[in-house]
């Protein structure tokens, strides 16, 4: 990553190229050789790069729904440790489901990051990303039913009463058995 | 010190997790369910904190001593006997009014040993018997018992039934014999009965009573068997009966008359002469009885003493030839020349307390008279015979604040010059006993703490940039050594000496007495009211008196014949202020014991212990009410009702009247009548309308009345909520999220009535007889909202009155056994806000203020249990925010305090309980409550005559105060849930500052370590 930012930095010093696409042009006058017809020429090598850019964009695209699946075996491996973990509240139970909870939240978060190396004009993107996120939303939510199962989520009247104090009294009373 | 480490309001439902939590500790097999949120991960942390913090509701023996302090009093002392042999321990006996018998150490004033006789049996007399025994006589004359000298133990016990009720005398005389076996004469119960001292068998009796003789004296002829019965018949015939102390036979009868007739008032002097009042009180009659012949002179008072007004007493009291007269004010000493003729040796102030005479040496008669002068008390020893000859003039200096000599008691023993020397045991107007010999107080010990009327609290002084209390803190160099010792004991290296060194710095930390607030409020004021309308503060954390007041507007004065104290009130408790006004307190007193007297307010300063102000004899108080209002000085508004049920407003100033009478229309008062069965309630209706009234005092106007059918039933017992009590939450979650609301009202009063003949003590009422109803009442509208009845109990009925519910004591008679039940009260009207969406946007009544007119829907749920004791009180923790878990504290018949939680007593306890119920803490049904040895707050102490135990919150949630008196007094720190928000007392830092110290070096070490390594690597 450093280096190549380096090379940006400093900027080309110099460059050899191979194709020569402006020397033909310069070369125009000069006939070509015979048997030798240009035209096939060019019409090959640009279908040759058109070929290995479609392969580019096919192997990119495809690295990118890979990517996207990528959290569904995560999904399965929570999943599974989940119901390993029971539904008692304990250590054990605690951290995987916050990490349930967590993961799912920290690629939500960098989701440009992961699509980056694919990010290419051509390549369609969104298919995978909503793939991802869909995924992740998934993973998110098998967390949080996780927690609500731990009984961690204000979801039932007892939690949002159990804090109220009891109301005040209009009247005020006092009395009793005389002094003695 | 424990300190806090987790904030309350940080929970969600700490209530419920608590008491999950704490289920899950102590019931098998409940474990923690899904259930509310926040509540796990507290639960979990609290987990942890546990596993460091000491567990315990019960104490380790170690701990003893550390958070608690118990006192041992005697009471006021009526009777001394001293026991001053040349060798051995020197002691004095002495019975009490607190039905005490105890034996104190002559020396020092410590308890050798004490027997503390039930509520009823009031000694008559004490005795020493043969250098062996103490031979008591109590209840009336109803029973005898002989104790053992050295250590108090009971020797034999003899019950003696008389026909009527009669004074009571106790005779051992020195040289009466029946075949080497010494007998001990008591008069009781118009019996006179003689019983032998090895076993307390009753060798003869003989009944007066029969002869419709009303006894005055018994005494023993000197130098013989011979007894003289003395007594009289009617008012005006005056019998003599000899009798033959052996056997009991009568050897000679002579009656007399005295046409003036005999008050009951009588004396004896010197043997043969018995001194009386006539029925008018205004002369003086001698009987002369010498030889069983009776002359009776009378002489009219006013001629020996001269001028004089009011009522004539002839003082209890036994002085050789002499006796006292109380006169207008004054004492005449009056002595009976062997010619039978009166004549006055000295006229002392009223003031004055004198002793009975002591016969020191060959035939020589030692009387003390202690009077006052100034600040300073007078000892005079004069000598019996001559009143002239002083063998003793001393002055002692005593507080103030003791007040007068009530008793005096001599005792004599020889100087080193042979001559003869006297100590004194004094007996002040505080109940105190004080030593006195050679001019000083030897000893002094604080009885007036036996009877202990009422009790309040309130805060020590906050801690002041400028208040120095170095004298307490330590230093460094100590507290260092401190750890380092409780560390070695912590990691079990300590010696046997360290031990005990660590024992001592524990129990003696200076953390607790402290005259500072602290942070968890552990430490306060115990302001405490006696019977001798002394008011004393006590520390919390030692239990060492801080000041003492002789509350001087009740004194006895002109105005004020027998004042008496009631109650104790916190009122003024500054909050804004708290750093320059110091709180105070009211005392309530009466001028007499009967209700209508003229009640007496007095106002002290708590810090201080100075009377601020008092104001009396004024208007009579039948009840006290403290209002939910202060006025802007913070002085709370308190409602005082008269026998007329008129309120009195005190404060008197114009801006408690505004507070008042804005707010007059809301309160109410009701009075419950014993004697009639009825329950009256009444409202405010206007100013006074009679004339020498003023604008505080109101009428009013009765509202309600509930009367019980006076024919089967009488009113017993009765229990209203605590005033200060939090409540922190309105909800109870039931099984599976299911929701019931607490129906929570301070107006709400539970009352027990039982036939009348079922309200006397167990026995006198057939199962068949007996019945005992509740009732929880609304004391605003007299609405009845629950009434259950119980066939077949009866009482004593103790009852607690806390957030929701109700838990009363009883006696099941088909059962013979005692029962507890329990009432739980919900309010059936809000039952339908459950829905949690109206409930997270605040669509919802629940915090909107309710009246008691709006009638709410009630659903009571119950149910009882046997419980093995008899209860002499009841009460609950109280805590500062309501949410830690409640447990009962009862005083048991056996003078302790147990500790007994109320999920015991749930109503909602069934045989079998769901998984679900079980989980949140619902213990299987038992048909008895179970006690656990380890839950006696007392743990190896007896709080010997327990009358009551209050409780008061501390500021650290998980804590409450107990105090409990009777005799002694105890007090104690508990935590019904265990301390989950702080680290107990002796949590060692020290430990954890050395894992902290090793930890950070092996990270230090192992840093180096990792670097010289990669180095290493580097360079290969």
């Amino acid at each position: 990553m450093e280096k190549g930012k380096a090379v940006v930095g400093f900027g080309r010093r110099w460059a050899v190229e191979f194709t020569d696409s402006s020397a033909a042009l310069s070369a125009r006058d000069i006939p070509d050789p015979p048997g030798f017809s240009r035209a096939s020429q060019d019409q090959d090598d640009s279908s040759v790069s058109r070929q290995k850019k479609d392969a580019e964009v096919n192997w990119k695209t495809q690295k990118a729904w890979e990517v996207a699946q990528a959290p569904f075996k995560n999904l399965m491996m929570m999943g599974f440790m989940m119901w390993m973990a029971g539904s008692t509240v304990h250590l054990f139970s605690i951290g995987i489901t916050f990490s349930a909870l967590w993961q799912p939240i920290s690629a939500l978060q960098g989701v440009g990051k992961v699509f980056e190396p694919y990010k290419d004009g051509k390549v369609e993107l969104l298919g995978p990303k909503l793939l991802f996120i869909a995924l992740n939303l998934g993973g998110l939510a098998l967390g949080i039913w996780k927690l609500n199962t731990l009984g961690l989520l204000p979801t039932n009247a007892s939690d949002w009463v159990s804090s109220l104090p009891p109301a005040q009294e209009v009247e005020y009373s006092g009395g009793g058995i005389p002094l003695y | 010190m424990p300190t806090p480490i987790i904030s309350l309001p940080l929970s969600l439902s700490l209530r419920t997790q608590i008491r999950q939590f704490s289920a899950s500790q102590e019931i098998e097999g409940a474990r923690s369910p899904p259930q509310a949120m926040a509540a796990r991960v507290l639960s979990f942390y609290l987990l942890l904190f546990l596993s460091i913090a000491q567990l315990g509701v019960s104490l380790y023996e170690d701990q003893v001593g550390l958070m608690d302090w118990h006192q041992r009093y005697i009471g006021k002392v009526k009777h001394a006997v001293f026991h001053t042999q040349r060798s051995g321990r020197k002691r004095v006996m002495v019975s009490t009014e607190q039905n005490v018998i105890a034996s104190l150490d002559l020396r020092h004033g410590d308890i050798f040993w004490r027997r503390v006789l039930g509520a009823n049996d009031s000694v008559d007399g004490i005795e020493l018997a043969f250098g062996k025994y103490v031979i008591s006589l109590s209840s009336a004359g109803g029973t005898l018992r002989a104790w053992n000298l050295p250590d108090g133990q009971m020797v034999w016990e003899t019950s003696l039934q008389g026909s009527k009720p009669s004074k009571a005398f106790l005779l051992v005389p020195t040289n009466l014999k029946v075949d080497k076996d010494n007998l001990v004469l008591a008069f009781g119960g118009g019996c006179l009965v003689a019983v032998s001292s090895i076993d307390g068998e009753m060798l003869w009796k003989k009944d007066f009573a029969a002869e419709s003789l009303e006894v005055q004296q018994v005494v023993q002829s000197p130098g013989s068997d011979v007894i003289y019965v003395l007594g009289f018949v009617g008012s005006t015939q005056f019998d003599i009966y000899q009798i033959n102390g052996k056997n009991g036979e009568v050897i000679h009868h002579e009656t007399s008359n005295y046409a003036g007739g005999f008050s009951r008032n009588t004396l004896i002097v010197s043997d043969d002469v018995l001194v009386a009042l006539d029925v008018t009180g205004s002369i003086l009659i001698t009987v002369n009885f010498q030889g069983g012949k009776v002359r009776i002179d009378d002489k009219p008072i006013s001629d020996l003493v001269g001028y004089y007004s009011g009522q004539v007493e002839l003082l209890a009291l036994r002085l050789g030839r002499m006796f006292a007269l109380k006169a207008h004010q004054h004492i005449a000493l009056i002595s009976v020349t062997n010619e039978g003729k009166l004549e006055v040796a000295e006229k002392v102030n009223s003031a004055a307390a004198i002793s009975d005479a002591l016969p020191f040496s060959e035939g020589q008669l030692a009387v003390a008279r202690v009077h006052h002068e100034d600040n300073k008390v007078q000892l005079t020893v004069k000598l019996g015979n001559d009143w002239s000859t002083n063998l003793l003039d001393e002055t002692v200096k005593i507080d103030g604040q003791r007040g007068l000599v009530q008793k005096v008691f001599i005792n004599n023993y020889i100087r080193t010059d042979r001559s003869h020397g006297f100590r004194a045991l004094v007996v002040m107007e505080d109940h105190s006993l004080l030593l006195v010999q050679q001019g000083e107080i030897v000893w002094t010990r604080e009885d007036g703490l036996a009877s202990v009327l009422d009790v309040t609290t309130t805060e020590l002084p906050v801690e002041k940039d400028g208040v120095s209390v170095s004298k307490v803190e330590q230093n460094l160099f100590d507290w260092l050594k401190g750890h380092v010792l409780k560390l070695k004991g912590t990691l079990m290296l300590a010696t046997p000496d360290d031990m005990v060194a660590i024992q001592a710095m524990r129990l003696k930390s200076s953390e607790k007495s402290k005259m500072t607030r602290d942070h968890n409020g552990f430490r306060k004021l115990l302001i405490v009211l006696t019977q001798a309308r002394k008011l004393y503060a006590l520390h919390t954390g030692d239990g060492r008196i801080i000041w003492s007041l002789l509350i001087g507007s009740l004194r006895k004065s002109d105005a004020c014949g027998h004042p008496v104290g009631l109650r104790v009130y916190p009122w003024q408790v500054p909050h804004h202020h708290a750093m320059d006004e110091n709180p105070s307190v009211l005392v309530v007193g009466r001028c007499q014991l009967s209700q209508d007297a003229p009640g007496i307010l007095s106002f002290v300063d708590a810090y201080t212990g100075s009377e601020i102000e008092s104001s009396g004899p004024v208007h009579d108080v039948l009840q006290v009410i403290p209002l939910p209002f202060t006025d802007s000085t913070e002085q709370r508004l308190h409602l005082l009702i008269d026998t007329k049920q008129r309120g009195h407003l005190y404060p008197r100033s114009r801006e408690a009247l505004g507070i008042f009478q804005q707010k007059s229309s809301n309160i109410y008062w009701y009075s419950i009548e014993t004697g009639n069965g009825i329950i009256r309630g009444y409202a405010i209706k206007g100013s006074c309308i009679h004339e020498d009234s003023d604008d505080f005092c109101f009428e009013p106007r009765d509202l309600w009345s509930v009367v019980f059918p006076g024919e089967s039933e009488k009113i017993i017992s009765m229990a209203t909520p605590k005033l200060n009590e939090v409540v922190h939450t309105q909800a109870k979650v039931m099984v599976e999220q299911d929701l019931m609301y607490k129906y929570i009202s301070k107006n709400l009063l539970f009352v027990a009535t039982a036939s009348p003949k079922a309200s006397h003590g167990i026995g006198s009422a057939t199962p068949e007889e007996a019945s005992l109803v509740v009732y929880l009442i609304d004391t605003v509208t007299g609405r009845v909202f629950y009434r259950m009845t119980h066939q077949g109990c009866q009482a004593p009925v103790h009852a607690v009155f806390s957030e929701n519910w109700v838990i009363y004591h009883y006696f099941n008679l088909r059962a013979h056994r005692y029962e507890m039940s329990v009432i739980e009260i919900y309010d059936q009207s809000r039952a339908d806000n459950k829905d949690v969406l109206k409930l997270v946007v605040g669509k919802h009544n629940l915090t909107v203020p309710t009246s008691s007119y709006s009638r709410p829907e009630i659903v009571a749920k119950s149910q009882s249990y046997f419980f093995t004791h008899s209860v002499k009180a009841i009460t609950v923790t109280l805590t500062a925010k309501g949410i830690t878990s409640k447990q009962m504290l009862i005083g048991t018949i056996g003078d302790q305090v147990l500790a007994l939680d109320k999920r015991y007593l749930d109503p909602r306890r069934s045989l079998n309980p769901s998984q679900a119920e079980k989980e949140e803490g619902v213990i299987p049904l038992t048909d008895s409550l179970p006690v656990i040895p380890q839950s006696y707050l007392t743990h190896a102490l007896k709080v010997e005559g327990l009358r009551d135990v209050i409780t008061v919150p501390a500021k650290l949630e998980s804590t409450t105060l107990v105090f409990a008196y009777g005799v002694d007094l105890f007090f104690t720190r508990l935590a019904p849930s265990r301390t989950y928000d702080s680290l107990t007392e002796d949590f060692s830092y020290a430990l954890l500052l050395l894992t902290i110290v090793a930890l950070v070096a092996a990270i230090v070490v192992t840093w180096i370590w990792s670097e010289r390594k990669e180095l290493q690597e580097k360079w290969r």
